[in-house]
């Protein structure tokens, strides 16, 4: 009877100490910043896709990367194994997620007030496709507002930015250029 | 004066004699002249000093019942159209007309790049004999090693691809015939029975809406634009068409991994394409191009290996550095 007790006890016991440090890991995962826009969170941008932690500590972490071609998956997938390593998780792996495809729509809130904050125009939602891809020989239309003054008279300047994932635009009310990251 | 000339000769001879540098190596005990910049944080690595697996951790499970060295060869068929047309493109960069399409141009040739590394590693891992060997030792990942160290003949992209750049308005014919085949192919490659395929394609396909819009609203502007820019469409459409049929002729691989459920039949979107051009032809009040396509020669076109002579010059440039540093890490 006192036996049985002490092992439930001794297991919830590892049920709580596997929870906290599966916590510290996602904490630690969710800190790293993305090199090309370091006010937002992997995490924010919806590129972290999940955290495990095995019983032995060793942690795996999946990321999708927003496009193909991504310079910076390296630095990512680095940063996340340097931040993990001074969390006290040696033992890190990245695994590279393809499916499904990142979208845009996976950015948090808080990374869209994020990239507001910071004179990035959020990106709206990305439309729903039934059949196959439309062409669109006009300039897209987006309801965008300028992040700087407000303002909804903008115009596209490019659908291609200094990152992949932005479009360039400019506001015709107070001339400043700005980014808006692209719907994808 | 002689003394001047042994002055100079001096001189030439220091310059000849300097040994030429290493790439740095980061693990050199000595450390490299690059340390100092490092400042001893790792997190000071600039992108793309390390390379791993780009399908790292991606289910890269053979399916059953399609040939491993079909599957290998036909991803080498996409990531060539795709590794080709982004070397192209990116002759571009910094010669652009403007700020604005010198970006548009280098982000098209960054994503085509990708979907490249990708197929590169795809169909290394389905048929390892298709990597081209190195001396031993030599870190180049097997991407790198089919990228910069197979020949002209062994590249098996169309040969659409590999035409030189031209003016600005070749280069849009180019992008838009290119990349309306490509989406069209990849829309039924997202139900490959392939996971990698299947995930490359439907990626992909965001990414290469993006690129035939671009293409096809240049295309507009330039037919509906100045005397000379319509003259310069309609030449530039005259010089590429020829090339077009070439994308929708099945090859046998192709046709062996369409029946297998893993790769797509080009000729089946063949229709599809024409409607979706005809739409920007018709918008641009240009007429359907009715050049013969180009022939092949002894049977053979791009994905035998059988190229025009664009190509060997685009290789050679892409590989000169790597090929002389096959030791190199970068």
């Amino acid at each position: 009877m006192t036996t049985t007790t002490a092992t439930a006890t001794a297991t919830a016991t590892a049920t709580d100490d596997a929870t906290r440090i599966r916590e510290r890991a996602l904490a630690a995962a969710r800190s790293v910043t993305d090199p090309e826009m370091p006010m937002l969170t992997l995490d924010d941008l919806g590129i972290l896709r999940s955290v495990e932690v095995s019983g032995s500590g060793a942690v795996t972490v999946a990321i999708t990367p927003t496009y193909t071609g991504c310079p910076a998956m390296a630095t990512m997938r680095d940063d996340l194994v340097r931040v993990l390593g001074v969390a006290g998780f040696a033992d890190a792996t990245i695994r590279v997620s393809l499916s499904p495809a990142w979208s845009s729509d996976w950015i948090t809130a808080r990374g869209r007030q994020a990239l507001t904050d910071h004179g990035l125009s959020a990106p709206g939602r990305v439309p729903v496709r039934s059949g196959p891809v439309a062409l669109s020989l006009m300039p897209t239309r987006r309801e965008l507002h300028c992040p700087q003054c407000g303002s909804g008279a903008v115009e596209l300047t490019s659908e291609f930015g200094p990152t992949a994932c932005k479009a360039l635009y400019r506001c015709t009310s107070c001339l400043e250029p700005f980014e808006h990251v692209k719907e994808i | 004066m002689p003394d001047e000339l042994d002055a100079i000769q001096s001189v030439a001879d220091d310059v000849v004699h300097q040994p030429s540098h290493p790439a740095p190596d980061p693990n050199d005990a000595h450390g490299s002249v690059y340390d100092g910049l490092l400042g001893g944080d790792p997190s000071h690595w600039a992108f793309g000093t390390d390379f791993e697996d780009p399908l790292a951790g991606v289910d890269t499970t053979m399916p059953e019942g399609v040939d491993a060295a079909d599957l290998g060869t036909y991803c080498l068929m996409l990531a060539d159209d795709a590794l080709i047309a982004s070397q192209r493109l990116s002759e571009w960069c910094s010669r652009a007309p403007d700020l604005e399409d010198d970006i548009a141009l280098s982000n098209i040739a960054l994503d085509l790049l990708g979907q490249a590394r990708l197929l590169l590693a795809r169909a290394a891992a389905a048929d390892p004999s298709l990597v081209p060997a190195l001396p031993e030792g030599s870190p180049v990942p097997a991407e790198d090693a089919l990228a910069f160290f197979r020949d002209a003949g062994e590249f098996r992209n169309v040969r659409l691809v590999e035409l030189d750049n031209g003016d600005f308005a070749v280069t849009i014919v180019k992008l838009l015939l290119h990349s309306s085949a490509r989406i069209a192919i990849f829309e039924q490659l997202v139900d490959s029975r392939d996971h990698v395929l299947s995930a490359v394609a439907a990626k992909g396909i965001k990414e290469l809406t993006y690129h035939r819009d671009y293409a096809g609203r240049w295309f507009l502007t330039l037919a509906r634009g100045t005397e000379e820019s319509r003259r310069r469409i309609d030449a530039a459409l005259g010089q590429v068409s020829p090339l077009q049929a070439e994308m929708f002729a099945t090859h046998a691989v192709e046709a062996r991994v369409a029946a297998a459920g893993v790769g797509v039949d080009p000729a089946t979107v063949a229709d599809a394409v024409a409607v979706v051009l005809a739409q920007v032809f018709a918008l641009s009040g240009v007429d359907q191009p009715t050049k013969a396509p180009l022939a092949a020669v002894q049977g053979r076109q791009g994905r035998d290996g059988m190229h025009t002579e664009a190509l060997s010059r685009i290789v050679g440039e892409m590989q000169v550095v790597a090929r002389a540093h096959p030791m190199g890490q970068w």
